[in-house]
């Protein structure tokens, strides 16, 4: 469930990643200095562990293909919240550079998705609710699966929600929703059963591991931020619903959302200043200009806001495009040989 | 065995990252930002720009080969991977029908123009990303992080995961193997057994953690790392820097494709 | 000088799950003495060299190092003294790069940087493998990583190096590279191994420690070659002595 740069438009991945590195930069102020110094080389070497357990699959039962583990909710589990969110943020940090899962831009998203969710709400809102100290097997089972499933789906949605407000997909919002998440509901299901067989076996095979864990992780477990940051990530879902349901009714994504919400005629376009600004720097850098608010022209709703190709420049694309690609090649065999030449002298 | 491919390809590619070139020799900051700049600029363009992406891939193919890196490093995976992308690009043609252009006569429609441009930003995107790391090594990278004022803790926790991939992934892929020299079929393969293979080597883990603490303990770890600092910002980080965003501000405005068509129609 | 550097006195120490890794271990080691701690698998040589070196702290009895007794107190202090070589290189060296592997212990003592650079270069030339400096750890062989391993500890100066299991996982080669150089250290060592080759030619006195218990202790020519001795405690003559008896007896 990576998402990927290429269904990200610079707006909503560079939000993500806002997003994300606020909540790194929280996570370890909150930890630094507090924790236990035991945990440094632990949540290293847990990361190196979700990493190769990644590697190791298993038949899923009933369907003959093969699944792995995500690693979300144990980690939380046996990290607590902030050092497992951290973890896991790391270990995409690592996929996405040595196996480009995703992307750098997407990174962001994908440490939201997969990290926010089971670390903060999953773990503190539902895992810890459910489970106590005395708990039995059939408790641990059912927090791990409800935990897991619902963490999995709000990074279902919420992949939904990046790709939908990109704009990049013609897929509508509800069909998206059908397809994505029953089939996480499906892997929530046997990544909650995994999740749960591990801490069960591990706690029947060396309890001093369980108990330990849960020693260090008291050390820095508070109580009142922790609120503050799963009302902040709720009020992140709720926004994020409403600006979906308003993506929703225009493939166009995020423009038209904030068109719908500020309403044109409280805002209008000419009288204010940062939007103008902002609109000509824009059109300067032409970073984002898809993402410029909708000039006059563009208000008629029948025009699609894509310019109109005329078959002139498209045959010159078609044939300059070839052109552009075998200068690429040349260049780049120009380099290869010209390196060649170097180690031989 | 998908296992073993990764395992390989993984340390092909940090292999690859200790290689001493002229792009190896830049300061990894200037890398991760002139790479996150470039991916920008590229998924910047509309959603039915291909021409326009083109001169693009003079970026890619400048980091491999004057990176020394084999093409099939990269080939490979940007094939293969992150099926995610496609399979959602695959809905576009399906939805969107309406013809928008037709070059020789040839009708095409915005799906099938967005599925490819999706295709392209994807190859850009996805091999600039692999060749990032195949020019830079990891604790490089993680040292531009700390200068870039990423929080220690978190640089730090990359610097041991780093470390201790190669170590786990190696006692992982024994395991894998004992397993599947026993295991005929999907026999063995099971959720049960997988259960009991991941918790040993989550036990093991754990303990090399404990004992890794041991060590830094032994050499006087007070709750402080110390990330080193090996590269200078120079002359020739900044010329690479600004050489290549003005590069992509160029491609960006103005359509080299286009341009290079409408020479070749005079 | 032939004051004692380490003493135990009747020293036990007890798991948190109950086993007894040492059951009253005595004896003294003096300046400069280099000697091996020789026994089978389980017998108590890893639990008495943590007890050494201040990562474990006997649970009854006196360990003392100098003239410091240990303690939670002075557990940190007792670890700047003493040089700790683990078996595992992988669980040693666990910074990204040879280089700040071996500066993270000069950094933690606070030395300026100059200083740390100095003693860095010092310690990995000592072990010849400066040229090393900028790989990572998992791109050595693992006798390379074993003289890296040593490189960190030296580094800190110790006063005594102790080392659990130096040789194992090493080739021949490796081996008797390893050798040579642990005989150029004129520290006070004492060296865990159930190599007794190793011990022969490093160690000019042997203990054997059976059950978490001193079974033996004296000069290695004497003992390691006490074959009901090391027959009893699952050992082999080493095999340089093999070869000695088969000529005679031939
Ligand atoms: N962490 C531990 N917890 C409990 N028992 C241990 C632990 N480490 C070692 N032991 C036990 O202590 C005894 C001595 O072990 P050890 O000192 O490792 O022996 P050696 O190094 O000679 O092989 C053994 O019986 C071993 O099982
Ligand atoms: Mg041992």
């Amino acid at each position: 469930m990576h998402m990927a740069d290429a269904l990200l438009s610079p707006a909503v991945g560079g939000t993500m990643w806002a997003g994300s590195l606020g909540v790194i930069v929280y996570c370890a102020k909150k930890l630094s200095g507090k924790m236990d110094e035991k945990m440094i080389p632990l949540m290293g070497v847990l990361g190196a562990f979700i990493f190769a357990g990644q590697m190791i699959n298993f038949t899923i039962p009933g369907t003959g293909s093969s699944g792995h583990i995500g690693g979300g909710m144990l980690l939380a589990i046996l990290l607590g919240p902030y050092a497992a969110f951290l973890v896991i943020a790391s270990v995409l940090v690592v996929q996405a550079l040595f196996f480009a899962d995703g992307g750098l831009l997407a990174l962001g998203a994908n440490i939201w998705n997969l990290g926010i969710y089971p670390a903060f709400i999953g773990y503190p809102l539902i895992y810890r609710a459910l489970v106590k100290k005395s708990s039995n097997t059939k408790a641990i089972t059912i927090a791990s699966i409800i935990s897991v499933i619902i963490s999995l789906q709000l990074g279902a949605f919420s992949v939904v929600l990046e790709t939908k407000l990109s704009g990049i997909t013609e897929l509508p919002f509800s069909t998206f929703l059908i397809m994505m998440q029953p089939i996480h509901l499906a892997i929530g299901l046997i990544e909650g059963i995994v999740t749960a067989g591990i801490i069960l076996y591990v706690r029947s095979l060396r309890p001093d591991i369980v108990d330990n864990l849960e020693v260090v992780k008291n050390t820095y477990s508070a109580g009142s931020l922790k609120k503050v940051l799963i009302i902040m990530s709720l009020l992140a879902i709720i926004t994020g619903g409403a600006f979906s349901w308003f993506a929703s009714t225009n493939p166009d994504g995020l423009e038209w959302s904030i068109e719908k919400i500020y309403g044109k005629p409280e805002v209008p376009e000419r009288g204010n200043p940062v939007t103008e600004n902002l609109s000509k720097i824009q059109e300067k850098t032409a970073i984002l200009p898809d993402y410029t608010f909708p000039s006059k022209g563009e208000e008629q709703e029948k025009s699609p806001s894509w310019p109109a190709v005329d078959t002139g420049t498209t045959v010159s694309g078609i044939i300059g495009g070839i052109m552009v690609l075998a200068l690429v090649i040349v260049f780049g065999m120009g380099i290869r040989i010209m390196n060649r030449n170097r180690a031989k002298t | 065995m998908r296992f073993d491919e990764e395992f390989f390809n993984l340390g092909y590619l940090d292999t690859l990252s200790y290689k001493d070139t002229f792009v190896h020799r830049l300061d990894p900051r200037i890398k991760i930002i002139v790479t996150l700049i470039f991916i920008l600029f590229v998924i910047s363009f509309n959603k039915y720009e291909i021409s326009g992406l083109l001169p693009f891939l003079l970026f890619p193919v400048f980091l491999l080969t004057a990176g020394n890196i084999p093409l099939k490093a990269i080939f490979k995976k940007v094939l293969f991977i992150s099926p995610f992308a496609i399979f959602i690009g695959i809905f576009n043609p399906i939805i969107d029908r309406q013809v928008l252009i037709a070059p020789f006569g040839i009708p095409v429609s915005g799906g099938w123009l967005s599925f490819f441009s999706i295709i392209i930003k994807f190859i850009l995107t996805v091999s600039t990303a692999l060749l990032l790391i195949a020019v830079t090594s990891f604790p490089g990278i993680c040292e531009a992080l700390s200068r870039m004022k990423m929080p220690k803790l978190f640089v730090i926790q990359l610097l041991f995961l780093y470390r201790y991939i190669f170590v786990l992934l190696d006692v992982a892929l024994r395991m894998v193997r004992a397993r599947d020299a026993r295991a005929f079929g999907n026999k063995g393969k099971d959720i049960k057994t997988f259960i009991r293979l991941i918790s040993v080597l989550l036990i093991k883990s754990i303990d090399r953690a404990e004992r890794v603490y041991q060590a830094m303990l032994a050499r006087g770890f007070n709750g402080e790392i110390k990330v080193l600092k090996k590269y200078k910002l120079g002359f020739t980080d900044l010329i690479f820097g600004i050489s290549s965003v003005l590069l992509f501000y160029i491609f960006r405005n103005y359509n080299i494709s286009n341009y290079f068509g409408e020479i070749i129609k005079r | 000088m032939s004051h004692h550097i380490v003493e135990l006195k009747d020293a036990y120490f007890t798991y948190p799950d109950g086993t007894e890794g040492m059951r009253g271990i005595s004896f003294k080691i003096f300046h400069g003495e280099s000697v091996g701690i020789a026994g089978a698998n389980g017998a108590g040589k890893t639990t008495l060299l943590m007890n050494l070196s201040g990562h474990l702290i006997p649970t009854k009895g006196e360990v003392s190092i100098g003239e410091i007794t240990l303690c939670h107190k002075t557990r940190q202090e007792i670890r700047r003294k003493v040089g700790f070589v683990f078996q595992r290189t992988d669980d040693q060296l666990f910074m990204p790069t040879v280089y700040e592997d071996v500066a993270f212990g000069p950094v933690n003592l606070g030395l300026p940087e100059n200083k740390v650079n100095e003693r860095v270069k010092n310690a990995l030339e000592m072990v010849g493998c400066y040229n090393l400096k900028d790989r990572p750890p998992h791109r050595l062989s693992e006798g390379q990583k074993r003289s890296v391993a040593i490189a960190t500890v030296m580094a800190m100066k110790p006063d005594i190096l102790i080392m659990d299991e130096p040789a194992s996982n090493l080739d021949p080669r490796s081996r008797r590279q390893l050798i040579n150089l642990l005989n150029t250290f004129e520290h006070t060592k004492i060296i865990a191994s159930h190599d007794l080759d190793l011990i022969l030619d490093v160690c000019e006195r042997c203990i054997i420690i059976r059950d978490g218990k001193v079974f033996a202790d004296g000069p290695s020519e004497k003992i390691l070659l006490d074959e009901s001795l090391l027959e009893e405690n699952g050992l082999e003559l080493p095999l340089t002595r093999q070869f000695y008896h088969l000529k005679r007896s031939s």
